[in-house]
């Protein structure tokens, strides 16, 4: 199980490096996405001008105040509190963010079903798991917003993050095909039975 | 009792900051006790991260969670209380929104079909407010909590019949658990709603869900059945965050309510790990705030 230190972007073959188990550190730029994000960006037409080629992109909305524009918050936001959301409900929209937009790693926390892995897979590619529900930590590790687009969806909107020592991540599902979360359901319906054997349902 | 309403705005806005921020400590004691059983080392490091992010958050001043959730207010009155329900109603409200924008925190609050956000927690029935009374004379409690859609998202109705008895409440249980995996951010508090109608039965699940960690079904046939499904769904192996290990839930909590001859309905309702409640006791001598 190997830790790997990334200065975002990066190419297929670090990211067909990864293996589950793995952990992984982002410096530089993480983009924030969510679902209005990604239902504007694929259901409705709309477009980023941001270049998420080789990047990751993390499911969050975050908390953040409006500020005057300075060095130190050149989009004229500060971050407050940025966490994570539940992944599930954006499967679908993990195939078009690495074909059509060159995304590499997806963040999120509970987890990607079969179509995230299999586009993982085809197109290199690899799935971070973060803590859910540590947003108060997190937030230590991102510096500044650097821009933002589709500001109208607020807070859905497109976030660039300037991150320094985004990390530890557990790589949960990788380009191989292997998945933490397919492992602890099929180990969680064997376990199933014995459970409800505990409780004298027969 | 008179109760003065801008003190229930300020309590209302005070409340809802304050859930954010500082997580119970029923709750706190709930993740020692996990932290002591967990024997995955991974579960146990997840653990670990969670319990230092509970400390982050009182160090720096900040929210726990991103989720800022949907805001339900539980209220109390003491049959010596006089208020006008319908300006408390509106005192909340606004301490509700104002929270939201004086702090100012995320509002994750929009219309069901235009998706528009108000940008203050607020929206057509929401907060959720709801208002019970209490044996106490001189006392008006107001609880807040921010529910997040983690957990929320993962709630559950099943209309059994009675044939299917009890089994079938605890098949189902077990079954919503493993369904959820690691999408209700684990470890939770799994509440469970048996019997009552179909809304009640809901809202039972809900009420066991934001219960206090060590507290008891005051039923005792629900009470026997949150001691058997606690130790039951931390069999299945979920563990914190769906991805292994024995800390599936730091219990499971069961509400009753009687129900139809006919009728055997069991629904079950999720909260998180950062399973966050305040709460403000008005009293004649001033307002003291706890969990």
């Amino acid at each position: 199980m190997a830790h790997h230190e990334f200065t975002m972007p990066i190419d297929e073959a670090q990211a067909r490096a990864l293996r589950i188990g793995d952990t992984v550190t982002l410096n530089d730029t993480l983009y924030g996405i969510r679902d209005a994000t990604q239902i504007h960006m694929f259901d409705r037409g709309r477009k980023t001008r941001f270049d998420l080629r080789g990047h990751a992109v993390i499911h969050t909305a975050p908390n953040v105040k409006k500020v005057a524009q300075s060095a130190a918050h050149p989009a004229g936001y500060a971050p407050l509190c940025v966490g994570t959301t539940t992944s599930e409900r954006m499967e679908r929209f993990t195939r078009p963010l690495m074909q059509q937009y060159g995304v590499r790693l997806v963040i999120g926390k509970g987890g990607l079903r079969e179509a995230s892995a299999a586009a993982f897979a085809e197109l290199g590619g690899a799935y971070l798991a973060i803590i859910g529900g540590t947003a108060a930590l997190e937030t230590t590790w991102v510096e500044a917003i650097e821009d933002v687009d589709l500001d109208d969806l607020h807070p859905e909107s497109l976030w660039k993050f300037r991150v320094k020592g985004f990390g530890p991540l557990l790589v949960a599902m990788d380009s191989h095909g292997a998945s933490l979360y397919s492992r602890v359901r099929e180990a969680g319906r064997a376990k199933r039975a014995g459970a409800l054997r505990r409780l004298g349902v027969g | 009792m008179r109760i003065d309403l801008r003190e229930v705005e300020e309590a209302a806005k005070e409340l809802y900051i304050r859930a954010l921020k500082r997580l119970p400590p029923d709750i706190k004691q709930g993740f020692d006790a996990l932290a002591r059983r967990e024997s995955d080392a991974g579960a146990q490091r997840m653990l670990g991260t969670m319990i230092a992010n509970i400390k982050v958050a009182e160090d720096t001043d900040n929210l726990l969670c991103q989720d800022t959730g949907i805001p339900i207010y539980n209220v109390w009155i003491g049959r010596g209380v006089e208020v006008d329900g319908m300006a408390l109603k509106d005192a909340i409200r606004t301490g509700c929104a104002r929270s939201t924008r004086e702090h100012p925190f995320r509002s994750s609050v929009v219309h069901p079909t235009t998706r528009v956000n108000a940008q203050d927690s607020t929206g057509r029935g929401i907060p959720v407010i709801n208002i019970d009374f209490t044996g106490e004379r001189d006392a008006l409690v107001i609880e807040m909590v921010p529910k997040g859609s983690g957990s929320e998202n993962n709630s559950w109705l099943r209309m059994a019949i009675p044939a299917e008895g009890v089994d079938a409440i605890k098949t189902f249980v077990v079954d919503c658990v493993l369904e959820a995996g690691g999408k209700t951010c684990p470890p939770t508090i799994v509440g469970v709603g048996v019997g009552g109608t179909a809304d009640l039965c809901v809202h039972l699940a809900k009420t066991a869900a934001t219960r206090p960690l060590g507290t008891r079904c005051e039923d005792a046939e629900g009470a026997k059945l949150e001691a058997e499904l606690s130790a039951a769904v931390n069999m299945l192996g979920v563990g914190p965050q769906g991805l292994g290990g024995d800390s599936t839930s730091f219990a499971v909590h069961v509400e009753t309510a009687a129900t139809h001859i006919t009728m055997n309905p069991v629904a079950v309702n999720m909260q998180c790990h950062s399973a966050r409640r305040a709460r403000a006791t008005f009293r004649p001598a001033g307002v003291e705030y706890g969990y």
